[in-house]
């Protein structure tokens, strides 16, 4: 296994780490003291790279990069059951949700398909106020990527009234819309 | 004329890294009074209160003024100085340029040498009109209460009376013994904790020195050390003490069933009971809130059956107040109530016990004769888990400190499980394994290897019940992977928390206690057992989490201290006290419930005026009882009270000094 | 008693029934339900994951319109829910935020008008007397549990329930005349919307929540929030075929059980779009009915 040149690791890590602190609202990966109850918890846990407390670590150690590559991050489903019971009160889900758009604005995507499955969601919320499920279906088959499972779904959905084939829109559209164009005015990256 | 000595110290480079001692030693030659200033790096040091004396003698000086740490350090060392010099101990007055000055502003040498200065100026104004004071004495009651019968009482009790002295020991309960009256075996030697504790509970017993008054609570303490007013409620047990011969008779026959406590309610004992087979005394108590008679009017059998008539339905409370020189508190601790944790079934999952129910499940007098049956249906479990640190380390659900003795007993239990039922598996989730102590980690060592328990790093963050099993998850952290366990049995380490009552008992008896309600020694290191009122100490777990040796040495050294003072005859009194200027007291009573420690009162004096004898009412202050505190200077409003040694003309001659 | 209804777009496709549902069993109960006009989606499961100021912002718009009318917003889908309830959290604990945030949406929201779950307005504000006092069709002998999902009470802060072991739902159902059953997966998650982009991930974890709910012994399982219902109810085939069961647990949203229990008909409930058939509760229900009438 290849050893951690702690030294440097630290040295690099304090921004980042405080930039997470920072954009999460204050949230201190400092004050886990390694107990593992997040990550015993987690309904998500048996599907990821690291457990949530390891990703913990990572951050107090300074390995940003690491935390940032990891799936973890990308597959937590922001239930909360973690930060519900850290005996540290350290909100976990938060660290998550924060390190998964830091990695977003750096490039690192470890788990296309969810990413892109937000990325999409957004859009229709930007292009018609609401989201358009049916358009969500579609939109992953155009874009190529491994055919929508729910395909065999879809057609039952239809004939019980579940899939609009329209999109949802709203009339007064103009307003969601300004509504992303402030957000990305002030450095939002939607 | 008055001559002051001022005497600067440097305290090495505590002072004089910030201040420029000689400067201010230079500059308090030209205050009015001072004959005499100079320097030097300690005062403290035996040299340098040979210094003071000499200058003393010298330069004839009348009145010191010492400019170094704070007077709760050195006034003492300081008064001592000046008596054997030749003057009475209150002409000397301290200037704290340390806390007070250089500690706090240690950037700047020119401006605290400045406020340095100003301090000691301030301390020349005030010396020069200081008063010399005299100490009294007062005798002392020989006689100690402890309060609280658990293992800690007992021991302080036993040696304070082995000493010479009366002590009584005040139990709530209707035996003493306490918590440890409920382990099965101790660690780390597995020696049979009844077995060590009975002896000491038979002598406590039978010692001509000690009194047991068991079924008993404070009701109330007035006075101050040496002499302590406590009045104590002796609830009706409705047995008569003289007439019941421990028989037991009653307690077969008596048809009321309640849980017993003392089994944390995992079988029945009657109304009329003793707690547990060894009590002390082995007398029963009728609990009237269960008890048949008292209840619905009807049964009696009680009465009915007792060979020597000892029942007394028609017992009541009894209140006694007694004297005392000193008094040791020793109440012990409670277990926090795990039912805040929804993850760990809200306490509703009968086979998730703690730590203390698990002592009794294996004891050989317990609910199960000393067979381990899990209490929802009394099958043998097989897989065991053990969770450490509940409600312990963790500030979001319990309490943040470590309660120190659970590492311990559950290792002492995962041993126990492992040993009486052969093909079981102990699963121990921790997070720390904490084991400082003689032979301590030694124990814990033999628990994974000879023992075979298996122990697993991590918080549980779930139980849950699965058909007639509990599941319980958690990370292997040290693999980083999530676990399950398929249990039958779970036990958790809750924390030691304080008594619910600590509080109250803490300020009827007047003395401090911490946000977790343990109370407060005088000094983390150097005055561990003393509290910060003369007088009271502290022994075992009601200062904080303890094991039975901690406990004990802890209880001992309480002794110790409350012998000390029981020792003398009478000890002197500090004369800084209020006193009343009669002359000008209105009588209005103001001050008197301004005392924290009911050292006012209002009397009545006859006084000749314009020739005819008048009475009116003054307020007299009892000086064993005022500490003084100064608040009842403050709330009279035609300035009659005055505190010696800190009168309204020598603190305002100080503020004079620095405004003027 | 009057609310801002926000329906959310999972009302209007997926989770039809949960609207339909929700207006007919809220006339019933005689709760206003007026919706707003032009409502945007919340942003629910993407808006967080991607920028914080856009998971405020987006349902800070739909809080806006409904505190110009001076209302409390009941929100039926737990993701909604639980987004629309950061924001006014987070609103009313900074007035630098609620700076911000009017300014991006350009209106003005203080964080007067609350979000509100609409299990904790029916439970909660109507309450379970009144509730059952309306009960025509009791659901004598239907053995329920309560599925409340991940979301609708955590984070325990913002919560109107424990978040370890909810009541209210498990209350309700009983006011209904159902039996509750205590089980302990109330608050597990589904795995929300990995089920759609990650079905490797999302399947073993509606399995689980299935494997339990049938375990507990229940004919079926209620819930408050369409993506549960989606997971546990659409996907409960699939996830069945994965693992080689078959569950045959019927889902309701529990304003569906308050609906048949209040004597609506199940077809205006929209019962008949669920995916795993309800027909048969449905008709062991009719059939006690009958039972106790002619009795
Ligand atoms: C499950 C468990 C297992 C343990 N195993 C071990 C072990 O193997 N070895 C070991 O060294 N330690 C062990 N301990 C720790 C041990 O129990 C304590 O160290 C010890 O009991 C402390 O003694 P104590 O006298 O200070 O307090 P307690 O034992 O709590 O005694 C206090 C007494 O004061 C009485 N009291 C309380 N309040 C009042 C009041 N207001 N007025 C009058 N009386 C009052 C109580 O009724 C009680 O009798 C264990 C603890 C637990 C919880
Ligand atoms: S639960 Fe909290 S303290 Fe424990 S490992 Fe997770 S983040 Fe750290
Ligand atoms: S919020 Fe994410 S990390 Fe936390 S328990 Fe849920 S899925 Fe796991
Ligand atoms: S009260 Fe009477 S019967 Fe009971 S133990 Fe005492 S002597 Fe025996
Ligand atoms: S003694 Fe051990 S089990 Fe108890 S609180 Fe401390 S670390 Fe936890």
């Amino acid at each position: 296994m290849e050893k951690i040149e702690l030294t440097k690791a630290l040295a690099q890590g304090q921004q980042m780490l405080a930039e997470v602190t920072h954009e999460s609202g204050g949230v201190r990966a400092s004050k886990c003291y390694q107990c593992g109850k997040c990550s015993a918890g987690c309904p998500v846990a048996f599907a990821m790279d690291k457990t949530p407390r390891e990703i913990m670590r990572l951050l107090q150690l300074g390995l940003m990069e690491e935390a940032l590559k990891s799936h973890t991050i990308w597959l937590c489903a922001s239930c909360d059951t973690c930060s519900t019971r850290c005996p540290r009160e350290v909100d976990i889900a938060k660290v998550m949700e924060t390190l998964r758009i830091i990695a977003k604005k750096k490039g690192y995507v470890a788990e296309k398909k969810l990413d892109q499955f937000h990325d999409l969601f957004l859009k229709s919320v930007e292009r018609n106020g609401r989201v358009y499920e049916m358009g969500l279906v579609l939109g992953r088959n155009i874009l190529g990527m491994q055919p929508f499972k729910d395909v065999e779904l879809s057609p039952a959905m239809l004939l019980k009234g579940k899939l609009a084939l329209l999109p949802h829109t709203i009339k007064d559209n103009g307003e969601v819309k300004k509504i992303f164009a402030n957000v990305r005015k002030r450095g939002g990256k939607v | 004329m008055k001559r002051v000595g001022v005497f600067i110290c440097h305290c090495g480079s505590n002072i004089a890294g910030a201040v420029d001692c000689e400067k201010v030693a230079e500059n308090a030659k030209s205050f009015p009074g001072v004959a005499f200033s100079t320097d030097y790096k300690y005062m403290c040091s035996e040299p340098g209160q040979e210094l003071i004396k000499k200058a003393i003698k010298d330069h004839k000086l009348d009145r010191i003024v010492v400019a170094s740490c704070s007077p709760r350090m050195h006034e003492p060392t300081f008064r001592r100085c000046l008596e054997s010099g030749g003057l009475n101990a209150y002409l000397l007055e301290m200037a704290n340029i340390r806390e007070h000055c250089s500690w706090v502003h240690p950037d700047d040498k020119e401006k605290a040498t400045w406020k340095a200065t100003e301090l000691v100026r301030m301390a020349v104004a005030k010396v020069l009109k200081n008063e010399p004071l005299q100490r009294s004495t007062i005798p002392i009651t020989k006689r100690a209460l402890v309060i609280g019968g658990g293992i800690a009482g007992i021991q302080a009790a036993l040696d304070i009376a082995n000493a010479g002295h009366i002590v009584d020991i005040v139990e709530k309960e209707p035996s003493i013994g306490g918590k440890m009256a409920q382990i099965d075996k101790t660690f780390p030697t597995l020696d049979c904790s009844a077995c060590i504790l009975t002896p000491k509970m038979v002598e406590a017993a039978n010692h001509p020195n000690i009194n047991l008054i068991t079924y008993s609570e404070i009701e109330n303490v007035e006075g101050y050390v040496g002499n302590f007013d406590v009045t104590i409620r002796k609830k009706a047990r409705s047995v008569d003490m003289t007439l019941c011969t421990g028989c037991g008779t009653c307690m077969q026959k008596c048809p009321t069933k309640v849980p017993s406590e003392f089994e944390m309610l995992m079988t029945d004992r009657r109304a009329i009971y003793t707690p547990f087979p060894q009590a002390i005394p082995n007398k029963p108590v009728i609990d009237r809130k269960n008890c048949r008679y008292f209840t619905t009017g009807k049964c009696r059998v009680c009465e009915k059956i007792c060979p020597t008539k000892a029942v007394d339905y028609t017992q009541e409370d009894e209140l006694v107040t007694q004297r005392y020189g000193a008094i040791v508190v020793a109440t012990g601790f409670d277990l926090f109530d795990h039912s805040v944790y929804g993850e760990y079934g809200y306490g509703k999952y009968k086979d998730v016990i703690t730590g203390l129910h698990f002592e009794r499940l294996i004891n050989a007098s317990g609910p199960t004769m000393g067979k381990i049956k899990r209490p929802s249906d009394g099958k043998v479990p097989k897989d065991v888990v053990f969770i450490k640190c509940v409600g312990s380390r963790d500030e979001a659900k319990g309490k943040a400190y470590c309660s120190k003795t659970c590492c311990m007993y559950t290792a002492k239990h995962a041993t126990l499980v492992r040993e009486k039922i052969k093909d079981s598996n102990v699963y121990v989730f921790y997070m720390d394994v904490r084991t400082p102590g003689k032979g301590y980690d030694e124990f814990y060592t033999r628990t994974t290897d000879q023992f075979g328990a298996k122990y697993i790093r991590g918080r549980v963050s779930k139980i849950y019940e699965k058909g007639d099993k509990l599941i319980v998850r958690g990370e292997d952290t040290l693999l980083g992977r999530p676990v399950e366990v398929e249990a039958d049995m779970v036990v958790l380490a809750t924390a030691m928390v304080a008594q619910p009552d600590a509080a109250k008992l803490a300020q009827m008896v007047g003395f401090s206690y911490d946000q977790d309600n343990f109370y407060t020694e005088a000094h983390p290191k150097l005055a561990p057992v003393e509290t910060h009122t003369a007088g009271v100490f502290l022994a075992g777990a009601c200062q904080g989490p303890k094991d039975i040796p901690e406990s004990v040495a802890q209880a001992s050294a309480a002794a110790a201290k409350a012998c000390g003072l029981l020792s003398k005859e009478e000890m002197p009194t500090e004369p800084i006290v209020s006193c009343v200027n009669e002359a000008i007291c209105a009588g209005c009573g103001m001050c008197v419930p301004v005392c924290p420690y009911k050292a006012l009162d209002l009397k009545v004096i006859q006084e000749r005026a314009h020739g005819k004898t008048i009475t009116r009412k003054v307020a007299t202050v009892n000086s064993g009882l005022c500490q003084g505190c100064g608040a009842c200077t403050v709330a009279c409003r035609s300035a009659a009270l005055n505190l010696k040694h800190f009168t309204n003309e020598q603190i305002l001659a100080e503020v004079d000094a620095l405004c003027l | 008693m009057k609310y801002a209804y926000y329906p959310g777009c999972s009302l209007s496709s997926t989770g039809i029934e949960y609207d339909m549902s929700t207006r007919k069993v809220a006339k019933a109960l005689g709760v206003e339900l007026w919706e707003i006009p032009e409502w945007n989606c919340c942003g629910a499961s993407s808006a967080h994951l991607t920028d914080h100021l856009l998971a405020l912002a987006l349902p800070a718009r739909n809080l806006a319109i409904a505190e110009e009318q001076g209302l409390d917003m009941a929100i039926p889908c737990a993701a909604c829910y639980v987004r629309t309830k950061a924001t006014e959290v987070e609103v009313k604990s900074s007035e630098e935020m609620q700076k911000t945030i009017s300014e991006v949406i350009e209106r003005k929201y203080t964080g007067q008008s609350r979000a509100r779950a609409l299990l904790d307005v029916f439970v909660n504000d109507v309450g379970l007397d009144s509730i059952n006092a309306l009960v025509h069709k009791p659901l004598k002998g239907l053995k329920v549990v309560s599925y409340y999902g991940c979301l609708l009470v955590r984070p325990p802060k913002y919560g109107f329930d424990d978040p370890e072991d909810p009541q209210s739902m498990d209350k309700l159902v009983e006011a209904l005349g159902a039996t509750p059953v205590d089980w302990a997966f109330k608050t597990e998650c589904c795995s929300g919307a990995h089920a759609i982009a990650k079905s490797e991930v999302g399947l073993p974890m509606i399995e689980k929540i299935l494997a339990a709910a049938k375990e507990s012994g229940a004919d079926c399982i209620a819930t408050a929030c369409p993506l549960c219902m989606c997971n546990l109810d659409m996907r409960q085939g699939q996830a069945g075929s994965k693992f080689g069961r078959s569950y045959n647990l019927p889902v309701f949203y529990f304003t569906e059980l308050m609906g048949i229990a209040l004597g609506i008909k199940p077809e205006e409930l929209g019962v008949n779009k669920h995916f795993v058939d309800a027909s048969g509760i449905i008709k062991k229900l009719n059939e006690a009915e009958g039972r106790r009438e002619t009795a």
